[in-house]
């Protein structure tokens, strides 16, 4: 099912490492409306842990963590939390 | 407002806390804070609200620096001896973070020019060195409604509390009448270890970037006392007074006195 999910907003964040992943992808969710999801796409192999973390611990909800070839990962997550 | 790239390196340990983000780190753009004092405590005060980004910083103190300050006061260095402390501190502030607008006035405050210095900041900080300015700072604060954040140290030992008019205590309620002259001693007779007024400021910086992001627990109605010879934190309960002559019911004190003179005469 969660395959099917739209996001309604996609980031770019290949390049950056700790700690400007997350602080790119909590000002995107910040700017998002309660129930929008996002998609990040990124290089930086912690940050593929670490963000799904960081989120969850701030209330949003993790929808999806995939390594989508040798290098990128895609998050998708749900803002749930102002 | 977007940031820039540098004000998202400067800020990201701000941004990614729950506490702040990109909407809390904002505010402390936006925030405006006077600083009484550009000595032992106006010094931490002002680096750590700079280096926070709190965006205007008024500062006022008519002194000049001399090398007895600089075993406390951060700010200034062996090279500013001489210059006032307001160009001293704004100069350092200024070198830290160019995102800071720092006010320098090189004025005594009193109960003539007061109300008008802080009649557009958001937040007072109190870092005074003598009873007439703490009462004065107090009192303004109190007719003015803006929450002050009142520090003081001697020796091994520092205070902080926090005053929102309106909602919690003010100085007055504290301690209500300022001690007779000679019977308190000043910095100069007794001394102070250097860092007490870094632990003091750097909690008085906190306490007003509490306030600016409106989290967490200001220490209203309550006086934190901070013994570093025993390493100790004691909170004391400080309630609203009622019968307080400035914050009252029914107030006696309605306007700003002369502090100073009767300060003096007592002498």
């Amino acid at each position: 099912m969660e395959e099917d999910i739209k996001p309604d907003r996609k980031i770019n964040i290949k390049g950056l490492v700790c700690p400007y992943t997350f602080v790119k992808a909590k000002l995107a969710v910040e700017d998002m409306e309660i129930g929008q999801v996002i998609e990040i796409l990124l290089d930086y192999e912690e940050a593929s842990r670490s963000i799904p973390k960081s989120m969850e611990d701030h209330g949003q909800k993790v929808l999806k963590v995939e390594k989508i070839n040798d290098t990128d990962w895609v998050l998708v997550i749900r803002k749930e939390k102002e | 407002m977007d940031f820039t790239e540098d004000q998202l390196q400067r800020y990201s340990r701000h941004i990614i806390l729950p506490e702040v983000g990109g909407k809390g780190q904002r505010k402390l753009l936006g925030a405006k804070v006077f600083i009484v004092g550009a000595g032992g405590l106006g010094c931490p005060v002002g680096y750590y609200l700079t280096a926070a980004g709190v965006g205007t910083l008024g500062i006022i103190d008519n002194d000049s620096v001399e090398l007895s300050n600089l075993q406390r006061q951060i700010a200034h260095s062996t090279k500013t001896i001489g210059m006032y402390k307001i160009d001293s501190a704004k100069a350092t502030f200024e070198a830290l973070n160019p995102d800071v607008r720092v006010i320098g006035i090189k004025e005594r405050i009193s109960k003539d020019n007061i109300l008008d210095l802080i009649r557009d900041y958001d937040i007072v900080v109190d870092g005074s060195d003598n009873f007439p300015t703490r009462y004065l700072v107090n009192d303004a604060c109190v007719m003015a409604k803006k929450p002050l954040v009142s520090g003081a140290i001697l020796k091994f030992e520092g205070h902080v509390t926090t005053i929102v008019p309106g909602e919690g205590h003010c100085y007055r309620c504290l301690f209500e009448e300022m001690p007779p002259p000679g019977l308190v001693p000043s910095c100069q007779e007794a001394g102070v270890i250097g860092a007490i007024p870094g632990v003091v400021g750097s909690l008085q910086a906190i306490e007003v970037i509490k306030l600016i992001l409106g989290k967490g627990d200001p220490l209203k109605n309550t006086l934190l006392i901070y013994d570093a010879l025993k390493t100790t934190f004691r909170r004391i309960k400080v309630l609203k007074n009622p019968n307080c002559p400035v914050c009252g019911d029914n107030p006696t004190i309605r306007e700003l006195l002369d502090y100073d003179a009767g300060y003096c005469a007592v002498q």
